[in-house]
């Protein structure tokens, strides 16, 4: 019990490294995914290839592998990273090319009809996606994009490999000191599980905010 | 009189890979003229429709609204001053009746927002739904759907209508409601071009009605004398069919 009392402030100061890398991660994956996902709906031929090629790519690299390259494999050409930049990188890049596949399928989601009434009164292409198509597809990309955050968020374990000293490194210098893996480890495990609670449950809230009477964005009401 | 045509099509042809769905087709409509396009479906109803605001880009002829030509170009421009009513509504799902009617006003024609409510709601009142205004398209049923539609198309004040068929996704009962409103809309003296099957609404407020196949118009003339004589056979025989399956008098 007292190991589970002392533990916990270093535990949450690691914790907090998680919290910002996850949200570092997510966001840079973020900015990139909305023009990858933009020029694959909307694109000409030859951007669309390009991003198509780069979703392609960084969704098949392990995330550990990608990790690697950015933070040893850029080492070697003279771009030195610091470890926890390297891991927003990578996170971010790999994340990109899920969320972009996210917002490509809630754009596609929207119908046709919706694009050609917004053009038949006049609207440009530009305004037809701000006020028409957006909207839509952003209440479409909630549920998916919840389960992206948990995603981001576990595997913003991964910096440990670079020495990120974030939740589960936090854990293990505590087991050098304590010989006491199954409790840290599990200590771990719970903070895991309550942050992934706690980010379903804010989103939960916002889909419920943007929701709209009719409008069913889940085809199961939970 | 020589009035300037509101809208003049000339010679209009569009093919979607081998097949040629227009085959130069050209029509023209006064103003406050009422104009019914019937025919088969898959003859290019819809897709001249489409053509006319260049929602689809035809291959070549010309539009004209009002004397001046819509192109691709324009198209954005001239589109605000046509309104276009679908056969199954295309409200925009994510925003209210009062939202889908003013939107265009707000974002388009760029009016204040006190003042695009007030035409929306009074546009709304027209078609009988000021009570709906706060309601989502989902909460509507069909007929009040196409309504909001209308009067979304009546807010941006339009020089023309076109209506793609606009009853025909519609349960039998709610049909009447749609018609009535446009037959109210044609009295007013709006210019309106219709592809319809509903005889009752060509017979009571068209103008003159357009026969239309394989991609081009067969033949065209007043109410009277295409339902009584007309001249061409294929008319005769598609309008018996359609009289057979929709009924003459029904509306």
């Amino acid at each position: 019990m007292i190991l589970i009392v002392e533990s916990l402030p270093i535990l949450l100061k690691g914790t907090l490294v998680t919290i910002q890398l996850t949200l570092a991660g997510l966001a840079l994956g973020l900015v990139i995914a909305i023009p990858v996902s933009f020029f694959q709906v909307y694109g000409a031929r030859v951007p669309r290839l390009v991003c198509s090629i780069y979703e392609k790519t960084f969704r098949s690299i392990p995330l550990l592998v990608l990790l690697m390259l950015i933070f040893y494999g850029l080492a070697e050409v003279g771009v030195r990273l610091d470890p926890f930049v390297a891991c927003v990188l990578g996170l971010g890049l790999r994340s990109s090319a899920y969320q972009s596949q996210i917002f490509r399928g809630a754009i596609l989601s929207v119908g046709k009809g919706q694009t050609v009434a917004a053009l038949s009164i006049g609207m440009t292409r530009f305004q037809t996606f701000r006020y028409i198509v957006f909207p839509q597809a952003l209440r479409f990309s909630i549920a998916p994009w919840t389960n992206e955050l948990t995603v981001v968020l576990k595997d913003s374990s991964m910096a440990y490999a670079l020495g990120v000293v974030e939740l589960l490194r936090q854990g293990s210098y505590i087991i050098a000191r304590t010989y006491e893996p199954m409790v840290i480890f599990l200590l771990c495990a719970a903070i895991y599980l309550a942050l992934t609670l706690f980010a379903n449950r804010i989103l939960a809230f916002v889909e419920k905010k943007l929701r709209i009477a009719g409008f069913e964005t889940r085809e199961v009401v939970h | 009189m020589n009035q300037e045509p509101v809208l003049m099509v000339v010679d209009l042809r569009k093919k979607y890979g081998a097949t040629e769905i227009l085959k130069g087709v050209s029509l023209e409509l006064k103003k406050g003229e009422t104009k019914v396009i019937i025919g088969p479906s898959g003859t290019g109803k819809s897709t001249l429709l489409l053509c006319i605001n260049r929602l689809v880009e035809p291959d070549s002829g010309k539009v004209f609204l009002e004397g001046e030509e819509i192109t691709s170009k324009n198209a954005h421009r001239m589109r605000q001053k046509i309104g276009f009513v679908f056969q199954d509504f295309n409200l925009f799902n994510h925003l209210t009746a009062l939202d889908n009617v003013r939107i265009g006003l707000i974002k388009v024609q760029k009016l204040p927002k006190d003042e695009a409510t007030q035409i929306a709601l009074e546009q709304l009142r027209k078609v009988g739904l000021a009570d709906k205004a706060h309601l989502y398209p989902s909460q509507l049923s069909g007929g009040q759907k196409q309504r909001v539609a209308i009067a979304r198309a009546l807010a941006m004040r339009p020089k023309l209508i076109l209506f793609d068929e606009p009853t025909s996704a519609l349960d039998p009962e709610l049909i009447g409601e749609v018609l009535s409103v446009m037959i109210d809309l044609a009295k007013s003296g709006m210019t309106m071009l219709v592809v319809t099957h509903e005889l009752g609404f060509a017979r009571s407020v068209a103008d003159e009605i357009v026969f239309m196949e394989n991609g081009v118009i067969v033949e065209q003339g007043p109410p009277s004398e295409i339902f009584t004589n007309p001249k061409v056979e294929r008319t005769r025989q598609f309008l018996r069919r359609l009289t057979e399956l929709y009924g003459e008098e029904r509306r």
